[in-house]
């Protein structure tokens, strides 16, 4: 319990360090907001909406550093995260919004999906090790050390086209409104296919190679002679005593992945531009859109940390070494 | 009780095997401890773990027989039975207790579950209670306090796990209990304990052990009858004081000069000249012959048979020309020892 109340407290440090850089590091960059707006819109602005916009950013204050920080405190803390300029006046929180369904639906599942399927795969792998299905070994290290991106591509070239029964971009067909019905939802999975597929065969690769590799050095082990000794059934030992001290490593390393989910696979999401986070990211950073930088920067951060947490649960609930009596 | 004829043992497979154990003949009687000993690479553990089929690969058995003879119904043999009949033999008929009292509990179970498990795989019928309280009873047994059930086996100290593995070998009262090394690390007063324990539940529980260590000097103590292993073969095998007292192949003489005796009066202490045999090179003739003090014109040529020397005991049996064999033919069977009551 000690050990979980200190490992809290390092990540609310953490997370606190992370925002006051996020806080900092726009504030560093020359120019402001309005600025960008007028360069982006070529001039084009009469003077009276320029002050407009300077009220609007709250940039007509006179306010010194310590008061914007602690204003910015209050804004996170309220959900405000300022405004987007690419889809100005929307709110950033609302952009944000809008685009992390699709990208935990689609990462977030095929991430549990893959850990899920990679493991099982790895552990059966692993323990009929030198039977038929090592052969199968370089197949997985082939496939996970290609690129999401590069099999992406490779999807859309092979897959796509006219008159494919699967869209080479977007989350939904155009036109359509989202909403919980016969149209949109199997027009959405539909989107979804591919790039599912695609993250699904290069990150399940490594789930197998690790946990079929932990499977081969656990079932070396010493408690494991000892539990065919015992007359155990092979699949009481095979789970209850290999998978499941072999498992160990990968579920830290899943719970780790899943802090990527919101960051980690952009590059999908551009290639088949898929509506979620990362594309939206990838644009704001293409518009300057600061303010919607420094929003999917702090979800990533915020993901990341809670992931770490529970990873450190996880660890303490699987590995009773790890608890402190 | 337990008869292995004929053992052979090999790892890898062709051309390239290299045999660890020859046609190992053993005998283990009901109730005795017979004591099994040898340099490191003797093929004492190979030959433990090819009688309970627990040999890792490239281990593989390449002959002979392992006759269980149990007090009611027929012999089995444990080399040929099929793997649910194996499951079912083991731990229930014969329990080993390993090398490694630090890593042969499984660190992420508690001590209660591998207890449990053992009994559930082998009793399905026994209830969480029923179980539960055998659990206790075992863990008293060995003098362990039956809060500890609860406990995960790192926070248990070495000598406690290995009396908790001691416990769970005693689990399903089995009739042979193999020890392979058990109190190699641990230090010597936790040996002495752990021991003078074991000796304690054998007298009030009855089962036999096969007992296999380095440590002459223990199983001096410890055993009835002891066989000494040399370069996977049985080379001497005699009454525990018999041995001691007058040990007749030079090996054993060698190996009884390497120890010092816990009790009697002090001995000059020799070394055995030379390292083990290399299995993939073995000498011909008597394979001890290269490190022999006392070899002779034979010795280099004809591999001595392993039986009772002419002109002593009859319960003895040794394998070296010093000591050829009597009247009786040369090799089996050896003449069955009664268990001596060893304090």
């Amino acid at each position: 319990m000690r050990f979980l109340l200190q490992r809290t407290a390092f990540y609310l440090f953490t997370a606190w360090a992370a925002i006051t850089l996020n806080f900092l590091i726009p504030r560093l960059v020359p120019g402001d907001p309005v600025q960008s707006l007028i360069s982006r819109n070529q001039g084009r602005i009469s003077a009276d909406a320029i002050a407009s916009l300077r009220v609007l950013f709250g940039l007509d204050r006179d306010q010194n550093m310590w008061e914007q920080y602690v204003d910015y405190w209050r804004q996170i803390l309220h959900g405000d995260l300022g405004l987007s300029f690419t889809f100005f006046p929307t709110p950033v929180s609302t952009v944000i919004g809008d685009s992390l369904p699709w990208t935990v639906g689609l990462v977030g599942v095929t991430t549990v999906v893959s850990f899920l399927l990679g493991t099982a795969l790895g552990v059966g792998a692993g323990w009929r090790r030198g039977s038929w299905v090592d052969a199968l070994l370089p197949a997985t290290t082939f496939l996970s050390s290609i690129p999401y991106f590069w099999l992406g591509l490779v999807a859309i070239a092979v897959f796509t086209g006219p008159g494919s029964f699967f869209p080479s971009s977007g989350g939904y067909e155009p036109g359509l409104v989202p909403a919980f019905d016969q149209y949109f939802v199997p027009s959405a999975v539909r989107h979804s296919v591919l790039p599912a597929a695609t993250i699904l065969v290069s990150s399940m690769s490594g789930w197998i190679l690790s946990m079929r590799n932990m499977m081969v050095t656990v079932s070396s082990e010493d408690y494991i002679t000892v539990a065919h000794a015992k007359g155990l059934s092979e699949r009481r030992v095979a789970l209850g005593y290999a998978a499941r001290n072999a498992l160990l490593p990968n579920v830290s390393g899943f719970a780790l992945s899943l802090g990527f989910i919101v960051g980690g696979t952009l590059l999908v999401e551009i290639v088949f531009s898929y509506p979620g986070l990362g594309y939206q990211l990838f644009q704001a950073v293409g518009y300057k859109d600061y303010p919607l930088m420094q929003g999917i920067f702090l979800i990533i951060t915020v993901s990341v940390l809670v992931a770490n947490l529970l990873a450190d649960v996880a660890y303490l609930l699987l590995d009773p070494r790890t608890r402190k009596s | 009780m337990l008869e292995i004829r004929g053992l052979r043992v090999d790892y890898g497979l062709g051309d390239q095997a290299v045999r660890a154990v020859h046609d190992v003949d053993l005998t283990l009687h009901r109730g005795e401890v017979l004591g099994l000993a040898g340099e490191s690479g003797s093929g004492k553990s190979t030959l433990a773990y090819g009688l309970t089929r627990l040999l890792p690969p490239p281990g593989v058995v390449a002959g002979g027989q392992v006759l269980h003879h149990r007090t009611d119904g027929p012999p089995v043999d444990v080399l040929a039975l099929t793997p649910a009949q194996l499951r079912a033999y083991r731990w229930a008929e014969t329990s080993i207790v390993f090398q490694g009292a630090m890593n042969s509990l499984n660190p992420v179970h508690k001590v209660s579950t591998q207890l449990h498990d053992v009994i559930r795989a082998h009793e399905p019928d026994s209830t969480r209670a029923g179980r539960r309280a055998r659990a206790r009873d075992l863990l008293r047994l060995v003098g362990i306090s039956a809060d500890r059930l609860d406990s995960y086996p790192h926070q248990l100290s070495g000598g406690m796990r290995q009396r908790v593995m001691i416990a769970m070998a005693l689990a399903l009262e089995p009739q042979v209990v193999i020890m392979d090394e058990p109190t190699t690390a641990l230090d010597v007063v936790m040996q002495r304990q752990i021991l003078g324990q074991l000796a304690e539940l054998r007298r009030k529980l009855g089962f036999a052990v096969l007992f296999i260590t380095h440590d002459l000097s223990l199983l001096v103590e410890f055993s009835d009858r002891i066989a000494i292993m040399y370069g996977g073969r049985i080379v001497e095998e005699a009454p525990a004081a018999q041995l001691y007292g007058r040990a007749l192949h030079p090996y054993t003489d060698g190996l009884l000069h390497s120890f010092p005796a816990l009790h009697g009066p002090r001995r000059e202490l020799t070394g055995i000249p030379g390292s083990p045999p290399d299995l993939r090179a073995m000498p011909t003739g008597c394979a001890f012959h290269p490190r022999c003090p006392r070899a002779f014109a034979p010795c280099a040529g004809e591999l001595p048979p392993l039986g009772p020397p002419a002109d002593d005991d009859p319960r003895r049996a040794v394998a070296c020309w010093l000591h050829p064999a009597g009247a009786t033919a040369p090799g089996r069977p050896i003449p069955t020892a009664e268990p001596t009551d060893h304090p």
